[in-house]
């Protein structure tokens, strides 16, 4: 017997009996599409929080201040230092040629008042570099304009958000605003960016970092960003950062730095991981397809005796019978695959037109595995069946009508 | 050609061991005609299932062509049953999804000849039994007599040496059941031996040989030489 022929034959065995064909294609598909469908929404998780962290700044490296080490002591948090971070550390970062930009950050909180209008927000004290570092885009103006960051000029950039609560429809450039006991004009508004990991940009007020300083009366910073010149010189930035950082502080390793890699790459194992958790829960529902595939075959070779009988006398072997009811397992768990990758495609589809933002891909990996698992589910369970049709007495199954 | 010696077939029925046959002695040569008669339950079916190689005796030995088939293993017999014998049934056991076309090329495409081959064959069998027109009708769409030329043109596409017919006009009214015996009566005079089991006398009659089996024995045979 040709394999061919054997296809042939199994596939019309298949449509003769359309509706349990039908259902049991159905079952296949739904098992197939839902473990493409939640590997995609694991991967789409997986590459939201990539993006998010690459929306933070390319190449970033952050410089806390404190140490985060396991040896005791409570975890840093503000304050817990002896020695401060000061713009002047951050300056000298500069000096090393793996590091492009740099950033020192101050954040503090203040009242902004315009005419009556008064709103207590953050206030971000930095340098025009944080413009390149953050990928901020501005809406009007222009940002805080570059020179020697010592000096503390009275000008501001207001989030989008706080412009309308504060001047409305009204064009803010050249206004000048209080915030606190200070005068800032106001010469730039940030664009619509959203959130950006925890801190609303449009809900803030960027100032030169010495006159926020001078704002909240500290030489502290709240921390650097710092970008390196590429992927290849994150590390070396960093060991620039701590050595010049502890030639500074007398040497004390007293600050530490994140790097963006380190904490995206954590978050990818955990996300791959529950990708793949998901998409063993939905592997189950594939092998509930599997026994359905099961069961049906089993009733269709009861059903299908008196034939089985008749190929044996017509000199089919064993092997034979075996081969055609595996045939129609596979077949039906080929044609229920293929329905699943279409369903599954139309998921995915549905789910990225409804959630926009959320970038849902199935991977190819997941797909290819989808299908052969479903193969070897319809052969596996397809055994069974087959090997009971092989085994049946052709005596017997002749004389049943 | 067929040679039966010392056969016999035992089944349980829940306590009781029935012997469908025994010290069955039989020997058919190539060409003849058989009638295998005898009332029902008597082993007729027995009989021919073990000379058709689809049951295996308990006790005997079976040779055909001077092969001891008992010696085979399954997968032989199947061999055998492709190629030397053909079954013709009373309820015709075609594959109702099937054309007539395609349940004729059945045991070729098991047999693993060549597609472009198998349908010159199929065509040519069907025209020499008058069913050309048929090809593509399924089973439910044929009357009976039409129904068993097709199970006819399948049992002969290999063609056997042995055609094994059990109760082939059973199942028939009279005008197509005499079409179908003089069928198998042609396919005879051409040379293949032809054992046929039935019930009714007048069918037996116009067999050269006669074998009358009682409660498993054969009790009368016309022509064993």
């Amino acid at each position: 017997m040709k394999p061919g022929d054997a296809i042939q034959f199994s596939t019309r065995a298949l449509s003769g009996y359309p509706t349990r064909t039908l259902l049991m294609i159905l079952a296949m598909a739904i098992g197939v599409a839902s473990v493409i469908l939640l590997t995609a929404l694991g991967e789409g998780a997986r590459r939201f929080v990539t993006s998010e962290f690459t929306s933070l700044g390319t190449y970033l490296l952050i410089v806390l201040p404190g140490r985060s080490e396991t040896t005791g002591g409570p975890p840093p948090l503000l304050g817990q230092t002896p020695r401060d971070l000061t713009l002047e550390d951050a300056l000298s970062l500069t000096r090393s040629s793996a590091i492009r930009r740099m950033a020192p950050i101050t954040v503090g909180s203040a009242p902004v008042s315009w005419k009556h209008r008064d709103r207590e927000v953050s206030i971000l004290g930095s340098t025009a570099d944080l413009f390149e570092i953050r990928h901020l885009s501005m809406a009007q103006g222009r940002f805080i304009p570059t020179g020697d960051p010592t000096r503390g000029l009275a000008v501001c950039v207001m989030g989008y958000k706080l412009k309308t609560e504060l001047f409305g429809n009204q064009s803010p450039l050249g206004e000048w605003v209080r915030i606190g006991d200070r005068r800032f004009r106001v010469i730039g508004v940030l664009a619509k960016k959203g959130q950006s990991l925890g801190l609303d940009m449009g809900d803030v007020v960027v100032v030169p970092v010495a006159s926020a300083q001078a704002l909240f009366n500290t030489s502290a910073l709240f921390r650097i960003l710092v970008q390196a010149n590429g992927r290849d010189a994150i590390s070396k930035a960093k060991k620039a950062i701590l050595s010049t950082i502890r030639q500074r502080h007398e040497g004390e390793d007293d600050v530490t730095v994140i790097t963006q890699d380190a904490l995206l790459s954590t978050f990818d194992r955990i996300l791959v991981a529950m990708t793949l958790s998901v998409a063993g829960i939905a592997a189950i529902s594939l092998s509930v397809a599997g026994i359905l595939i099961m069961n049906v075959m089993l009733i269709a070779v009861s059903q299908r005796t008196s034939e089985i009988g008749l190929l044996k006398a017509l000199g089919a072997r064993d092997a034979h019978i075996l081969g055609l009811f595996l045939a129609e397992s596979a077949i039906l768990s080929l044609i229920g695959a293929g329905f699943g990758l279409i369903l599954a495609f139309l998921g995915n589809w549905g789910l990225a037109r409804a959630f926009p933002r959320f970038p849902i891909t199935a991977p190819i990996w997941a797909m290819g595995a989808a299908v052969l698992v479903a193969l070897l589910t319809g052969l596996i369970f397809g055994v069974l069946p087959a090997r009971r049709a092989a085994r049946l007495d052709p005596v017997q199954a002749l004389s049943r009508r | 050609m067929i040679q039966l010696a010392g056969i016999e077939r035992i089944f349980q029925v829940g306590d009781e061991t029935v012997h469908a046959l025994s010290n069955v002695n039989f020997t058919v040569h190539q060409g003849e005609y058989v009638a295998i008669m005898g009332p029902s339950g008597s082993g007729k079916s027995t009989l021919l299932n073990i000379v058709g190689l689809l049951d295996r005796p308990d006790k005997g030995i079976y040779s055909l062509e001077d092969l001891n088939t008992t010696e085979l293993t399954d997968d032989q017999q199947a061999s055998v049953r492709c190629h030397k014998i053909g079954f013709v049934f009373q309820f015709f056991h075609l594959v109702p999804r099937l054309t007539s076309a395609e349940n004729v090329e059945l045991p070729m495409i098991l047999a693993g000849i060549d597609p472009g081959k198998r349908k010159t064959r199929v065509q040519a069998a069907l025209s020499s039994l008058g069913i050309r027109e048929r090809a593509k009708h399924r089973p439910d769409q044929l009357s009976g007599g039409q129904r068993q030329r097709v199970a006819i043109a399948r049992a002969t596409i290999m063609q056997p040496d042995i055609i094994l017919a059990d109760e082939p006009t059973g199942n028939l009214d009279r005008t197509s059941g005499i079409e179908v015996i003089q069928i198998l009566e042609d396919l005879n005079n051409k040379g293949m031996t032809l054992i046929m089991v039935t019930h009714d006398p007048e069918l037996g009659k116009r067999a050269s040989r006669r074998v009358r089996l009682v409660d498993g024995k054969i009790s009368t045979d016309t022509g064993n030489s």
